[in-house]
C-alpha cells in the first residue's frame, strides 16, 4: 500500500477529526503499514463467499425479528438534557449553522 | 478488621447466613482493600459507594427479616467502564465522557444488583475498549497485580486486575477481539466471552456492534458460573439478545469429562507462540485428557488471516459507532465558531492516539473506492472463519488453544507498534469473528511467575460444556501446572 498524506486528510476530514500535522505523518506511516499487512486477505479466493452479515446464529432467530410497535414511556428527556454541554429545555444548543 | 481472606460467592453466602459477617461489614473490608491497593493499581476509576453501602444494608436487613436471599447477595462486584451505571460516572476510559454521568443501569448491572450484588464501582480500560494492555485509558495504565511492571492485558484490564487483586469478588468486562479473555489470562484468573447475542448489551457503550459482549471474571469458574447465570438471557431492550433458554450453570459446571471430544488445532500452535506457554497449554491439554477427554487434531486454515479480518470489521464500526462524540448531546465540547469546527476541535481533543488511529483506518476501509476492497472481503473471510468453526465442532464438542501468544508484556513494550500490539490477541480475535463462546482458564505460570492462559471455545449458546470444562480442569490442579 501507499498511503499518502493527503489520503489521512481526506479521511480525518470525513471523520471529523482535526488532525495536528505530526499525527498525519504518524497515522500515515502506521496506516501504510497496516494495510500492508491486511492485503493478506487477498491471497484467499472469496468469489462464491457470501459476505457474514449476522451473527446470531439460526437457534437464536427462531423468532421475528420485528417486535410490537408497542409505545411505551420514556420520560428521561430532562435527565439527558441535563448530561448536555449547552442545552436549553427542549433543545441541545449549537453553533449557528443557517447563514442569512 | 478481618483479614484478607479470599471469599467465593458460595462462601460470602454462608458466612452472612450464618451471621459471621453483614454485607456491610463485607463491603467496607474491600473498600479497605481498594484504598490500600489501588493507588498502585489504578485499577478503579471510580467508587461508589452510597449506592453500594444502600445495597448492602438492603441485604442485611433481608437476613435479619429471615427472608431467603438472592443468589449474588452481598457479592462485591466491580463492572468495566464502558457499561452505564445510572448516577455513577461512566467515561469509556476517554476524555471526551469525562463528566459523563449516564441517566439508567445497563440491563446486566441491574440484574446483577437484582440478583443481591453490591457494586463497588467502574474499572480502568482501554479507551472505547481498544486496546490489548490497558496503556490506552486516558486515566493512565492499569499495572498487573502479579508483576507490577507488566500490562495486565486489555481492555478489561482494570476489571481482570481487581478480581486478581482481591480488591473485587467479581467483575464485568466486555470482549471484542479478546478484551476479556486475553487480561484474564495476563492476571491469571478465569474470564469468560459469553456467546454473541447470550447477555444483553443494553447499556453497553459501543465499540463494534457486531462483535461486542459482555462477560465475567471471577477468582473461581463456579463463580464466573454464578454470575452468568444472573446476565444472561433475552432482553427486550436488546433486540441483538437471544431467546434461548438460559441452563443452570452451576448445576452443569459439574457434570464429568468423559468422552468429551476436544480439538487442538495446529494453526494455533505456530510461530510467534512463546515456547513456555506452549508448554504450559500441551500439559493443559494433557491433564483434559486425564480427565476423559478425547483429544483430536484439527485444522483451521482461516485462522492466520483472523487480525486482518478483525481490524477491518472492527474499526469500520467503531468509525460508525464513534461518530455520536460531536460535543452536542453529551461529554467534552470544545467550542468553534462554526458547527464543523466544533465536530472536529471535540473529537481531536477528546479522543486519544489508538481510538483516532481506529477511526482513521475505520472510516477508510468504508470509504468511496475502497468499500469492496476491504470491509465487503472482510466480511467474506468471516464467513469462512466461522465455517472452519463450524467444521470443527461437527468433529469435537469444544476446542483447546493458547489464550494469548505471551504472558504479560511489560508496560511500554509495545506501544510504538500498533501493529504487534494487535497481535496480541491472534487468538481470540477468531471466536470473536465466530460468534462463539470462548473461556480463558488459568493454566500454570512460566519460571518468572506469569501467568498463562488455556482457552476453550464452545459451539454457540454452549457456555455450559465451556465452564464445564474449564471447572474440571481448575479442580484438577490447572492453576498450578
Amino acid at each position: 500500500m501507499k498511503i499518502t498524506r493527503e489520503d489521512v486528510l481526506r479521511v480525518a476530514e470525513l471523520a471529523h477529526l482535526e488532525l495536528s500535522p505530526e499525527e498525519v505523518e504518524t497515522y500515515r506511516g502506521q496506516l501504510d503499514e497496516i494495510l500492508t499487512y491486511i492485503a493478506k486477505l487477498e491471497q484467499l479466493d472469496v468469489t462464491s463467499v457470501e459476505p457474514m452479515a449476522q451473527v446470531l446464529q439460526p437457534a437464536a432467530e427462531s423468532h421475528p425479528e420485528l417486535r410490537e410497535d408497542t409505545p411505551r414511556p420514556c420520560a428521561v428527556a430532562d435527565a439527558i438534557l441535563a448530561q448536555a454541554p449547552d442545552a436549553r429545555k427542549p433543545f441541545f444548543r449549537v453553533p449557528k449553522v443557517i447563514e442569512r | 478488621m478481618m483479614a484478607e481472606r479470599s471469599w467465593t460467592i458460595a462462601g460470602v453466602q454462608d458466612a452472612l447466613r450464618s451471621k459471621q459477617v453483614s454485607a456491610r461489614e463485607l463491603a467496607t473490608d474491600f473498600y479497605s482493600r481498594i484504598e490500600k491497593r489501588n493507588p498502585e493499581l489504578n485499577a478503579f476509576l471510580a467508587l461508589s459507594p452510597e449506592r453500594a453501602f444502600a445495597q448492602a444494608d438492603r441485604i442485611d436487613a433481608a437476613i435479619a427479616q429471615g427472608e431467603n436471599l438472592p443468589l449474588l447477595a452481598g457479592v462485591p462486584i466491580a463492572i468495566k467502564d464502558v457499561i452505564s451505571t445510572k448516577g455513577v460516572r461512566t467515561t469509556c476510559g476517554s476524555k471526551i465522557l469525562e463528566n459523563y454521568v449516564p441517566p439508567y443501569d445497563a440491563t446486566a448491572v441491574e440484574r446483577l444488583e437484582a440478583a443481591g450484588a453490591v457494586i463497588l464501582g467502574k474499572t480502568n480500560c482501554d479507551e472505547f475498549a481498544m486496546g490489548s494492555s490497558n496503556e490506552n485509558s486516558a486515566y493512565g495504565p492499569v499495572r498487573n497485580p502479579v508483576a507490577l511492571d507488566r500490562v495486565p492485558g486489555g481492555s478489561s484490564g482494570g476489571s481482570a486486575a481487581v478480581v486478581a487483586a482481591g480488591l473485587a469478588l467479581a467483575s464485568l468486562g466486555t470482549d471484542t477481539g479478546g478484551s476479556i479473555r486475553q487480561p484474564g489470562a495476563c492476571c491469571g484468573i478465569p474470564a469468560l466471552m459469553p456467546t454473541y447475542g447470550r447477555v444483553s448489551r443494553y447499556g453497553l457503550i459501543a465499540f463494534a456492534s457486531s462483535l461486542d459482549r459482555i462477560g465475567p471474571f471471577a477468582t473461581t469458574v463456579a463463580d464466573a458460573a454464578a454470575v452468568m447465570s444472573v446476565i444472561a438471557g433475552r432482553d427486550e431492550n436488546d433486540s441483538t439478545s437471544a431467546p434461548v433458554p438460559v441452563p443452570d450453570y452451576p448445576s452443569e459446571i459439574e457434570t464429568r469429562l468423559d468422552g468429551l471430544r476436544i480439538g487442538v488445532p495446529e494453526d494455533y500452535f505456530g510461530e510467534g507462540l512463546d515456547e513456555e506457554v506452549r508448554e504450559k497449554v500441551q500439559s493443559g491439554i494433557a491433564l483434559l485428557e486425564r480427565l476423559g477427554c478425547r483429544r483430536i487434531p484439527l485444522h483451521m486454515p482461516h485462522t492466520d488471516y483472523a487480525i486482518a479480518t478483525y481490524y477491518i470489521i472492527a474499526t469500520a464500526e467503531a468509525s460508525s459507532n464513534l461518530a455520536r462524540y460531536d460535543g452536542v448531546r453529551y461529554g467534552l465540547r470544545v467550542p468553534g465558531g462554526t458547527l464543523m469546527e466544533m465536530y472536529r476541535r471535540t473529537r481531536e481533543k477528546g479522543f486519544g492516539a489508538e481510538v483516532k488511529r481506529r477511526i482513521v483506518l475505520g472510516t477508510y476501509a468504508l470509504s468511496a473506492g475502497y468499500y469492496d476492497a476491504y470491509y465487503l472481503r472482510a466480511q467474506k473471510v468471516r464467513s469462512l472463519i466461522a465455517r472452519d468453526f463450524a467444521d470443527a465442532f461437527q468433529k469435537v464438542d469444544a476446542i483447546i488453544t493458547p489464550t494469548a501468544p505471551t504472558p504479560a508484556f511489560r508496560l511500554g513494550e509495545k506501544t510504538a507498534d500498533p501493529l504487534q500490539m494487535y497481535l496480541a490477541d491472534i487468538y481470540t480475535v477468531t471466536g470473536s469473528l465466530a460468534g462463539v463462546p470462548g473461556i480463558s482458564v488459568p493454566c500454570g505460570k512460566t519460571r518468572e511467575g506469569l501467568p498463562v492462559g488455556l482457552q476453550i471455545f464452545g459451539r454457540h449458546f454452549e457456555e455450559g460444556r465451556v465452564l464445564q470444562l474449564a471447572h474440571a480442569f481448575e479442580q484438577a490442579g490447572g492453576l498450578t501446572l
